[in-house]
């Protein structure tokens, strides 16, 4: 499924990578604030939903591989971390819902292909 | 039965792994790193810069993977929890080979930290996402041979190898 088919589900801003957004596919999602359950279970291609926001995310998302990081509830990470993002060509997006929110969203669709 | 060392092989590569422990040949090259204590700015270098190096030289991605997740948590491991430490990446055309020393101080039971869950993560690291007690069985699940020394009040030293194929 394209990225920009959840973005047309949810309310989302892109905080990086906008141009490349059409060309984005994800396969899934995974819901943790735990960077090492990130590590050790988030897929290739996952929508990665968090709260957390410190620098650290950027490598996170680079090893995993996965298409996009969707923080919940407006979180915004600061402008360093989101140039950092734009650098290692991760896609990051900030939306006003929920982490439970968004994955249930991201669930129905993916299941109603 | 407190232990000061931990040895795990992938059953898989345990023949090619052992004789790759037993011989040590000298790398086409490395890389070396120092990390600082709690420099969560500039820890994920190393694993960055192994990996690129890894794929320059045309490795599977999904091998470039395994390794990029292995070393980060371990430099992070040293980042989070010791006095800091280097990094040594030996290259080889079969495998790499990354070495960690740190400075203390040390883990009381390498089998206990092994646990999933178990973790002596403080509010700072928590705050920064870390300290669920993974890192280490997600190094072990990722490498084909995993060797720890350490003991409460000591150094910590950890190497990893991973094959390409
Ligand atoms: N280099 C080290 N020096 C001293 N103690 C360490 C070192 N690496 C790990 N440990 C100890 O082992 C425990 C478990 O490590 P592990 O990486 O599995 O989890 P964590 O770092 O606490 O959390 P996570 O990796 O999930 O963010 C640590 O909490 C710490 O007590
Ligand atoms: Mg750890």
């Amino acid at each position: 499924m394209k990225l920009k088919k959840l973005l047309e589900n949810i309310e989302a801003t892109v905080l990086s990578q906008k141009d490349n957004i059409d060309s984005i596919e994800i396969k899934g999602g995974y819901v943790s604030d735990l960077l090492s359950d990130v590590l050790g279970n988030a897929k290739k291609g996952d929508v990665w939903m968090t709260i957390m926001k410190h620098l650290n995310v950027i490598a996170v998302a680079s090893h995993t591989e996965v298409s996009a990081i969707i923080f919940a509830k407006n979180i915004v990470p600061e402008k360093t971390i989101i140039e950092k993002a734009e650098e290692n060509g991760i896609c990051l997006i900030s939306s006003s819902l929920s982490t439970f929110e968004l994955a249930g969203i991201l669930f129905a669709l993916l299941n109603s292909n | 039965m407190i232990m000061s060392e931990f040895w795990y092989y992938r059953e898989s590569k345990e023949p090619e792994a052992k004789k790759f422990m037993e011989n040590k040949p000298e790398p086409d090259y490395d890389l070396s790193y120092s990390i600082g204590e709690r420099d969560f700015v500039n820890t994920g270098k190393a694993s960055s810069e192994i990996k690129l190096a890894l794929k320059r030289l045309g490795v599977d991605n999904t091998i470039l993977r395994r390794v990029a997740i292995a070393v980060y948590e371990a430099e992070i491991n040293v980042t989070a929890h010791s006095r800091g430490g280097n990094i040594i990446a030996n290259i080889y055309d079969n495998c790499v080979h990354v070495v960690f020393k740190d400075n203390g101080p040390g883990m009381k039971d390498i089998n206990q930290s092994m646990e999933p869950g178990f973790s002596t993560a403080d509010e700072m690291i928590r705050e920064m996402g870390f300290g669920a007690g993974l890192g280490l069985p997600n190094i072990k699940k990722n490498a084909d041979v995993l060797h720890i020394e350490s003991q409460e009040g000591a150094n910590t030293f950890l190497e990893l190898v991973i094959f390409y194929e």
